[in-house]
């Protein structure tokens, strides 16, 4: 069960998630990156079933970066929360998306945010968010390490405690987890945590 | 599994000489696991009217998104604000609406209506209305509610006092229910004021 999670520090926004892609017993990749570039200053993390996860979000970066093209500015982060739990609420009662999605941005004027939002479309805006199975660490160990303006050093620090809580604790643990971050400057993809690495891909 | 305690909720809303109060739990959870500590489940309508959603999350935050259009159309084609007893009877027509695959809400209402005489009223998800004089209760844990408030309920309090009885009956009966509870919400309407107060109960 794919986990993704996310903190809001001091002026910055980290998602997680785990980087495997896996189908029913098999594993076919440990370098899924489902974390997506909505924009240059919003990330987002989703998990639940593949091919919803990649349409899914694939739609809402298109239409992130369509209202910049009609109107010229970009979404706050709220906004785009909010279109995001209006398209899975209005397909909820009729072909719902299995996806639950952990939505981080930076807006210049009011800071780093980040917004939980299930798959049956609840939208809550939270300091800390977790989904799947290792939730259930990740919430425990963010509750108790967590603090309001966390630098980025504390940040990673707290990411690997509950990277290595999950690793060592939950019995189909993934190996590998990629780090982002968004901040002023911008989104970005920060660091992988790898235990396994996939040989490359060699073109034919 | 309900779906109606898929997310944990307690409302209630009383009334007093000429005011009422309307109290929730501030609890959002994913069945067994809590989300939220935050989550708002009371909404402002206009400065004499407030709804409280209990249920599915997701409907609450869509059904409170249709419940504002609606009201900003009526505001803007009536150039006033609704009555609370006019807004009783849209509720119920839009929970009926969808009588065949409902909205999973019970909402709460509570107003000032003509010469600042309270009103309160509760309906079931497809918009059975319920008008009572004293008390009404919704969410996981209405039973508790229900005895809590009958005990605990005199006639013509003033809001100091129905501020105490309603925060005294919300508290111990989320303390008998587990999906809702860390904390409670409270407001107290009178025709001159609005008090919003932030509970502090069992944090568990």
């Amino acid at each position: 069960m794919e986990s993704v999670f996310g903190l809001v520090g001091k002026d910055f926004a980290i998602v997680v998630a785990d980087s495997s892609a896996v189908h029913s017993i098999l594993l076919h990749k440990t370098n899924e990156d489902k974390i997506m570039l909505l924009d240059s200053h919003k990330l987002m993390g989703a998990s639940g079933e593949t091919g919803d996860r990649a349409q899914f979000t694939e739609y809402i970066q298109k239409n992130v970066a369509l209202y910049q093209f009609r109107n010229g500015i970009p979404l706050t982060t709220a906004a785009a929360a909010n279109f995001t739990r209006g398209e899975l609420a209005t397909a909820l009662r009729k072909n719902p998306y299995m996806v639950n999605i952990i939505l981080a941005g930076y807006d210049k004027e009011t800071g780093p945010s980040l917004y939980f939002i299930d798959y049956i479309a609840s939208l809550h805006k939270l300091d800390k968010a977790a989904f799947g199975y290792g939730s259930y660490f990740a919430l425990s160990m963010m509750d108790r390490h967590y603090q309001r303006d966390m630098t980025v050093e504390e940040a990673v620090n707290l990411v690997d405690k509950v990277i290595m809580e999950i690793r060592s604790r939950l019995v189909v643990a993934p190996p590998n987890f990629v780090i982002k971050i968004v901040d002023k400057d911008g989104a970005r993809e920060y660091a992988w945590r790898e235990s396994i690495k996939d040989a490359p891909v060699i073109a034919s | 599994m309900s779906i109606f305690e898929y997310n944990g909720s307690a409302l209630v809303a009383m009334v007093g000489k000429n005011c009422f109060a309307i109290a929730s739990d501030r609890r959002l959870g994913v069945q067994l696991q809590t989300i939220a500590t935050d989550f708002q489940k009371i909404y402002k309508i206009h400065e004499k009217l407030f709804i409280g959603l209990s249920g599915l999350a997701t409907d609450a935050q869509t059904l409170y998104q249709r419940l504002v259009f609606r009201h900003k159309l009526y505001q803007l084609r009536e150039e006033r604000d609704m009555k609370p007893e006019t807004f009783a009877s849209l509720v119920s027509a839009i929970l009926y609406e969808k009588r065949f695959g409902p909205y999973f809400c019970q909402p709460v209402i509570a107003g000032l209506g003509d010469e600042d005489k309270p009103f309160i009223c509760t309906m079931d998800s497809i918009g059975a209305k319920e008008l009572a004089k004293d008390f009404v209760v919704a969410g996981t844990a209405s039973e508790s509610l229900y005895g809590a408030c009958e005990s605990m309920f005199k006639p013509d309090m003033d809001a100091e006092e129905l501020f105490e009885t309603i925060s005294q009956a919300l508290l111990s009966s989320v303390d008998r229910d587990c999906l809702s509870g860390w904390g409670g919400h409270v407001y107290v309407v009178t025709p001159t004021e609005v008090t919003e107060r932030i509970l502090k109960g069992r944090m568990d």
